[in-house]
């Protein structure tokens, strides 16, 4: 599959799958990865290592601070794949180096799915065997 | 905790939910463009490039433009965290410099009087370590929601990046600028480059009103345009408000007015008819729009007042006070004493007009404080004790219950003095 680039990278991990937008700031908990907003799909899940996968961003601009500081704790997600990117995430991956592609269409892939992506090319396979 | 402009959830168009496969749009850079973004003009300038065609991506830039100004929000090291302040820190390290004329948002404190205004050292402490790293590339440390009253006075049509929300509102409504709302790193980002990606209300098509609002009642003081804004913000969100029946309005009350609105919606634009320059101008009403007639402003009064009647603090100057309030305000203080503490917030050459003019010694001699650099909303009041604040600002006083966790009044200027004089804030304002 063909996507978008907001942040360059070549990454490889299992993919996290939201079906919801995701906020940040005071959604995930910036110490541990874990997502703390209630009544989300990933609530009490950790996306720190994971590619993350949802529609869209959400909530405060903060946000973008938040992934910063997520990935300077260690426990960023290793790349975003969403959607429709918008500007709260697209500059959270950007300043906090981040892998990031966007108009894909994300209902094709499943957490757990090791996902492949290189520049603007990902790969899923469904096993480790990319 | 936040840096954009101020204290809103961003709102950016996300025209629907989740469209899948929007048509790909390729931002078109120039050969100097494309060798920035290759990192050939250093780390610094590289990542601002990405941000701004990122964003030029998003939202379908076809190119990127030359910016006369830039206005940075994310000062306050209150919104910042530390996050922030580490991001700022190692983007200053990079070795990067602003290529137009920059200004600051207010910061959390005081730059010089932060001490005997009761700011703890910790804070303190981070608040300069973030001003460093503005300086670094640099901004001048003069902080300040009104770069407009402060030298950064854009004209007609000239193309900005600018951060702060209510700056914003002033800019593309009352001066005919074009910016879009920008976060505090995207500002940065336009800062170093120069330039920002065109798009939204750079281009002509996107500064149609699709509200038509007629104003039915008397608009008497900066609190009635700030009433009718909170009414007017919530109605419309961050579309375009075109009024029609406001007859005349000072320089204070269309920064309370355009205040009101981008806090409380995020209206980024607003037109008036026969007041505002692309209103004078030309037909800026769109071919489909809504009709809201507003016929009085009680339930925006009541919406941005608590029951508090003992007040703690009279917070004055969000927007920073012009020098024409803090002359009324003197006016209104001469002679007399507060009971309550007193500030008035404004950019600090706006304080030394009024040292030069001999205003701030009859404020100072009532007790009150010209603050500069900061305001009511990034200081952290409620480590100097604060519980209840009375505000002529409709933005204040929307924020200031959630982000400073006090008790807000709201009324006209008057209403604020008497409420500083006796200690209580009383209707008969």
């Amino acid at each position: 599959m063909q996507g978008r680039v907001i942040k360059a990278g070549v990454v490889k991990g299992q993919a996290l799958v939201s079906s919801e937008p995701m906020g940040f700031l005071g959604m995930v908990d910036p110490d541990t990865g874990i997502v703390i907003e209630k009544n989300h799909p990933l609530s009490g899940e950790c996306i720190a290592g994971k590619i993350l996968i949802f529609p869209t961003g959400k909530g405060s601009t903060v946000g973008s601070y938040t992934l910063y500081r997520l990935k300077k704790n260690g426990k960023a997600p290793l790349a975003i794949i969403n959607q429709q990117s918008e500007a709260i995430v697209a500059v959270g991956a950007i300043i906090a180096e981040i892998p990031m592609l966007d108009q894909l269409d994300i209902t094709q892939f499943k957490t757990n799915d090791w996902v492949k992506i290189e520049q603007d090319q990902v790969t899923i396979c469904h096993e480790e065997s990319l | 905790m936040l840096f954009d402009d101020d204290l809103s959830v961003a709102q950016h168009p996300l025209e629907s939910v989740f469209p899948i496969y929007q048509k790909v749009s390729a931002v078109e850079l120039t050969n100097e463009e494309k060798s920035i973004l290759d990192g050939k003009q250093g780390p610094a300038r590289q990542k601002a490039m990405e941000i701004v065609v990122a964003l030029g991506k998003i939202y379908g830039a076809e190119n990127l433009i030359p910016i006369v100004s830039a206005q940075i929000s994310g000062v306050s090291y209150k919104n910042l965290g530390d996050p922030g302040l580490e991001f700022l820190h190692e983007w200053a390290k990079q070795g990067g410099q602003v290529s137009v004329p920059t200004t600051l948002n207010p910061a959390g404190m005081d730059l010089e009087h932060w001490q005997e205004l009761g700011f703890k050292d910790d804070f303190a402490k981070k608040q300069l370590q973030v001003i460093d790293c503005f300086q670094q590339f640099q901004i001048p440390p003069i902080c300040s929601c009104t770069p407009y009253l402060i030298g950064n006075l854009p004209k007609l049509g000239d193309h900005l990046a600018w951060a702060e929300s209510s700056a914003i509102a002033f800019a593309n409504s009352v001066l005919g600028s074009r910016t879009n709302r920008e976060g505090g790193p995207s500002a940065l980002a336009a800062a170093l480059l120069g330039k920002t990606a065109n798009y939204g209300l750079h281009l002509d098509h996107a500064r149609l009103a699709s509200y038509l609002i007629l104003v039915q009642c008397p608009l008497q003081n900066e609190a009635d345009f700030g009433a009718l804004g909170y009414k007017v913000g919530k109605l419309v969100q961050n579309s375009i408000p075109y009024f029609r029946g406001i007859h005349h309005a000072t320089l204070p009350q269309l920064k309370a007015l355009g205040a009101a609105m981008a806090a409380v919606g995020s209206v980024a634009l607003f037109h008036i008819e026969g007041l505002t320059p692309e209103a004078s101008m030309k037909h800026t009403l769109a071919d489909h729009y809504q009709t809201i007639e507003i016929q009085d402003l009680q339930d925006g009064y009541q919406k941005l007042n608590s029951t508090a009647s003992d007040i703690d603090m009279v917070a004055i100057g969000c927007p920073h006070a012009s020098w024409e309030e803090i002359q009324h305000i003197a006016g209104l203080l001469m002679g007399k004493k507060v009971k309550a503490k007193f500030w008035i917030t404004t950019a600090a050459p706006t304080y030394y007009f009024a040292q030069r003019a001999g205003l701030a010694k009859i404020i100072e001699n009532a007790g009150a404080h010209i603050v500069s650099d900061t305001c009511m909303i990034v200081a952290p009041l409620q480590d100097l004790g604060i519980r209840s604040i009375a505000t002529n600002s409709a933005k204040a006083a929307y924020y200031a219950p959630s982000h400073c966790g006090v008790q807000v009044r709201y009324g006209n200027l008057r209403a604020c003095v008497d409420a500083a004089l006796s200690g209580r804030f009383t209707d008969a304002g």
